[in-house]
């Protein structure tokens, strides 16, 4: 698996050459959000806005009405946590195209609890208009300026920065979930960060004799996918969420009301932060002290089926995650 | 522009309006017309370059709203099209709903039947104004947000090259929002002087009065060192208010503080003082007191 850096920074300014109608607004976080190369080629379309996070937010719906689409970026918690009956009544109820990127989700920063966007899926999912996409890779990164620039209202981005995997070789797309094993036992949804770390479980599970299901899921809203209830329909054990976000509201959510309003009688264990602040540390210290690594999944799975598989960090360690082609097509349908 | 008597003559208009309604309705923001009634005559009638109507004299039902939805209407064009050169208006404190329909009518872009929808079910008229509200561009009921909205506003004018300018009528009590105040000195950073606000001083707030309730004076020079030009004047001297738009700013935003007088006009409200916020008949009596004063002033007709 390769790591790759800033691919944010290099492709914001590639995508946006010829679109003029592309603005970016920043709150003093210019070169912590990847956008300094944008501001340094395209000076005339930049927006410094300082620590105005309201002010912004409000202003970008106002360039919104003028009919420029505002890519605004900060850390998320100041976005829908400060701001956020700013992007309600100045963005969202207008149903404005307001491109609203958030960084630092759940447990990727060391910044503690004030930097920590640990509850922005469930909140901005609550909001009417607002579209939830998340990020988990290089190609992720890459193509969602894609699709939410397709998408005719606001749009809440989770961002990754910094070193980031490159799992897939094929673009995001609304609305679908990438499918990336195909298995009986048990049917695992991650999305973001814990993509990379099922996917190094996943394989040591697969090799102890569990068949494993695994999408990762890129749309939280609208959460329609066809393929996420063909998937949660069919595991012999149950099926497995997995999120860097507390189990309130976001992934292991949106999967419980599909399973509810379709009648599926599954088990479902959600992984995440369970439900509290965490506080400022490394990601791997973070990762297993809130339970978001590979390790914790696999024992939810040893607890779902009922069985020790033996599996301990050395063999986990000596996993190697290849890039896959996400499969887009639901084989049921 | 109109003569100064025209103006006062619709400002006049504005004060008998609200006033028929707050009988009718047995309350309503009397205060409100009773300071700002020079200030949006002056605006409409004086100031801003707008453009007739083009919004239906009576206004629509409540089609629902912005989205996936055809049956959605904006409440702007009643104040005109939107052309690089025209100007437009934003109304900040939507509390005042009333009072600009009652300007609407006044100024012949709404019929007399749209007040008469005022607050009423289904209806676009509605009492804390939205953006499908007649004369309403923004969802600002949020008090402080209008602003900074036009500040998103005024620069996507500036990137298409539009000349027009751009007017928001704002509250004092707006000024005790830290929104307010970063939008400010956004206005300045960027050298935003298309945006003038009028401030409607009347020193209330839901409370009472302002100054027990948050200090926001000296507003002026507040203003002044966040990198505005500001001008204060008697905001029921429509001479005086007009003027002010004239002031030279350029390359800063304008803000007129129009000192005015929560019971101009209806004088037999000032007894009710310091609480003006929301008029809502304490007896029989204040009901009868003010039944009279209107008889007194515009004769028996509401």
């Amino acid at each position: 698996m390769k790591l790759e850096t800033q691919v944010h920074q290099k492709n914001l300014v590639r995508w946006a050459a010829n679109k003029p109608e592309v603005v970016v607004f920043s709150a003093d976080l210019t070169s912590s959000t990847e956008v300094r190369l944008f501001a340094e080629t395209y000076p005339d379309r930049f927006y410094s806005f300082g620590m105005t996070e309201q002010n912004m937010m409000s202003a970008a719906g106002g360039m919104a009405r003028e009919g420029f689409t505002p890519w605004v970026h900060t850390f998320a918690v100041f976005l829908y946590r400060r701001a956020l009956d700013q992007v309600q009544m100045s963005i969202a109820y207008p149903n404005l195209p307001v491109r609203i990127v958030g960084f630092l989700p759940g447990i990727t920063t060391p910044g503690g609890a004030t930097h920590q966007a640990i509850e922005d899926v469930a909140i901005m999912r609550a909001v009417p208009n607002m579209t939830v996409l998340e990020t988990g890779d290089a190609a992720d990164v890459e193509s969602v300026l894609d699709v939410a620039q397709a998408v005719e209202g606001p749009v809440y981005i989770r961002m990754l920065r910094g070193q980031i995997p490159r799992l897939f070789t094929t673009p995001m797309q609304l609305g679908r979930a990438r499918r990336l094993r195909r298995g009986s036992d048990v049917t695992l949804f991650t999305a973001g960060i814990t993509t990379e770390e099922a996917m190094r479980a996943t394989q040591v599970l697969e090799r102890r004799g569990v068949s494993i299901e695994h999408l990762h899921v890129t749309t939280h809203k609208p959460f329609t996918d066809p393929a996420v209830l063909e998937a949660a329909s069919r595991p012999k054990y149950g099926v497995i969420t997995f999120e860097n976000h507390t189990t309130v509201g976001g992934l292991g959510t949106e999967v419980a009301e599909v399973m509810a309003e379709h009648g599926v009688g599954k088990k479902l264990v959600r992984l995440g932060i369970p439900d509290t602040y965490a506080h400022g540390g490394s990601r791997p210290y973070l990762m297993r002290h809130y339970g978001l690594d590979a390790l914790a999944l696999v024992r939810a799975v040893e607890r779902l089926v009922g069985e020790d598989l033996k599996i301990g960090e050395d063999d986990l360690a000596a996993v190697r995650v290849e890039p896959v082609h996400g499969d887009f097509k639901a084989e049921a349908l | 522009m109109k003569s100064a008597d025209e103006t006062r003559r619709v400002a006049d208009g504005i004060r008998r309006r609200v006033t028929a309604f707050t009988l009718k309705n047995g309350g309503g923001y009397l205060s409100q017309a009773c300071s700002s009634a020079e200030i949006l005559a002056t605006l409409y009638t004086r100031v801003m370059n707008l453009g007739p109507s083009v919004a239906p004299p009576v206004p629509p039902p409540f089609g629902g709203v912005p989205g996936k939805n055809p049956d959605y209407t904006t409440g702007a064009g009643y104040n005109g099209p939107h052309r690089p050169e025209l100007d437009r208006f934003f109304i900040s404190p939507v509390h005042y709903a009333l009072v600009l329909y009652a300007t609407l009518v006044e100024t012949g872009r709404m019929a007399e039947e749209g007040l008469a929808m005022f607050n009423q079910d289904g209806g676009t008229v509605e009492m804390i104004g939205a953006e499908h509200s007649p004369g309403h561009e923004l969802m600002a009921g949020s008090l402080g947000q209008a602003l900074s909205q036009v500040v998103g506003i005024a620069l996507g004018r500036r990137r298409k090259g539009e000349t027009g300018r751009n007017f928001v009528f704002m509250s004092d009590g707006e000024f005790m929002i830290g929104q307010t105040w970063e939008a400010m000195e956004t206005l300045s950073f960027y050298e935003l002087d298309s945006v003038i606000a009028y401030v409607d001083a009347n020193g209330q707030s839901a409370d009472g009065k302002i100054d027990e309730v948050m200090g926001i004076e000296p507003l002026k020079e507040r203003l002044e060192a966040f990198g505005a030009v500001a001008v204060e004047v008697d905001g029921h001297d429509v001479e005086a208010l007009a003027a002010a738009a004239e002031t030279p700013h350029e390359g800063r935003p304008l803000v007129v503080i129009a000192r005015t007088n929560p019971y101009c006009g209806v004088e037999v409200l000032s007894e009710r003082a310091p609480k003006f916020h929301y008029i809502r008949f304490t007896g029989p009596e204040e009901k009868e007191a003010l039944e009279r004063f209107y008889a007194e002033k515009w004769g028996g007709q509401k």
